[in-house]
């Protein structure tokens, strides 16, 4: 239910960008998913296809780029990649760190067709 | 050909919500997004929490539900402007809903709104509503083991309740267990100890959340 939404507004923008450009069809989507936000990679694909059916997007390639998550120490400044659990600092040990990545939901581009 | 979009997928509930959240600042209105699993006590911890600040405050709640107005007719039975919002089925209120719902109430005399979101300890993590707190309740009988199972919820969260604590010595909760992992996740969010239903803790909860509303 949660990748639903998310897919209505991947379909949203994407119908708009693709309109706004004069396509007639939309080949490639690509997005951004951080693993924090605890999509599921099957979902999104499956909310896509049930959303997709009969508009532009229909048939479009789905790439999604999942995205590892990553702090900054605010202690030591270290930065360092780590699982959706455990975000202490690998350096000193710290608890009090930032999330500098994982949490993204980003449409990167779309590839379209323009007829002649 | 390829467009670039570089765009946030919930760019619309964003615009939205930041919208709401200008609506809220120059009313001068502190709104707070209450996430939990349905059966947690949300409802009995605003009743709490109402009792506890209505002296002080002028309180509405938005109730966002599947279907029913049970919690908000529980709510207008305390005396306290309630809305309801039903989401038909989607698992989580977008800042449209509380668009709607904000429609309806005289925000100049009120000086907090409660968002109670719909029961769900996952999808409404990724959703601002424009508001100024996330809070979230984990109750006691759903066990200690839910900040490994569900960590996205207990990160975004600027306080954590702990409700329900009066059951603690019939359920097999590790506190310390629990007190570790939401500290590993959330160091700096604050954790409340409550019993909604007998007041245990309530008034920490109310008093944190009342310095809140009058920084403001």
């Amino acid at each position: 239910m949660h990748e639903l939404g998310i897919m209505t507004g991947v379909m949203d923008a994407v119908t708009k960008s693709a309109e706004e450009a004069g396509a007639d069809k939309v080949l490639k989507i690509t997005l951004s998913v951080g693993e924090m936000t605890e999509c599921i990679q099957d979902a999104l694909v499956f909310a896509f296809e049930a959303l997709s059916e009969g508009t532009l997007c229909e048939g479009a390639e789905l790439v999604i780029n999942m995205i590892t998550p990553k702090s900054r120490c605010l202690e030591c400044g270290a930065e360092f990649e780590h699982d959706r659990f455990h975000m202490f600092c690998p350096e000193c040990d710290s608890f009090a760190t930032q999330l500098i990545a994982g949490r993204e939901l980003q449409i990167d581009s779309i590839e379209v067709d323009i007829p002649d | 050909m390829q467009i670039d979009m570089k765009q946030p997928i919930l760019q619309k509930n964003d615009a939205i919500a930041a919208e709401l959240r200008q609506r809220f600042a120059e009313n001068r209105v502190f709104v707070v997004d209450l996430l939990a699993s349905p059966g947690s006590g949300k409802t009995s911890t605003i009743l709490a929490t109402i009792d506890a600040l209505r002296d002080e405050f002028n309180i509405a709640v938005i109730e966002g539900d599947i279907a029913s107005s049970v919690d908000a007719e529980k709510i207008k039975a305390q005396g306290t402007a309630a809305v309801q919002i039903n989401t038909g089925g989607a698992c989580h209120l977008e800042s449209a809903m509380i668009k709607r719902a904000v429609d309806v109430l005289d925000l100049e005399r009120l000086d907090l709104i409660i968002i109670e979101n719909v029961g769900n300890l996952v999808c409404p993590t990724d959703f601002d509503l424009g508001e100024n707190l996330k809070v979230m309740i984990l109750s006691v009988p759903e066990g200690d083991d839910k900040p490994l199972k569900y960590p996205g919820v207990f990160q975004v969260a600027q306080a954590i309740i702990l409700n329900k604590v009066d059951t603690l010595p019939v359920f097999n909760f590790d506190r310390a267990k629990f007190e570790e992992s939401v500290h590993q996740l959330n160091p700096q969010a604050p954790l409340f100890p409550i019993a909604a239903t007998n007041g245990e803790g309530v008034q920490e909860w109310a008093g944190w959340l009342a310095d809140k509303i009058r920084a403001l």
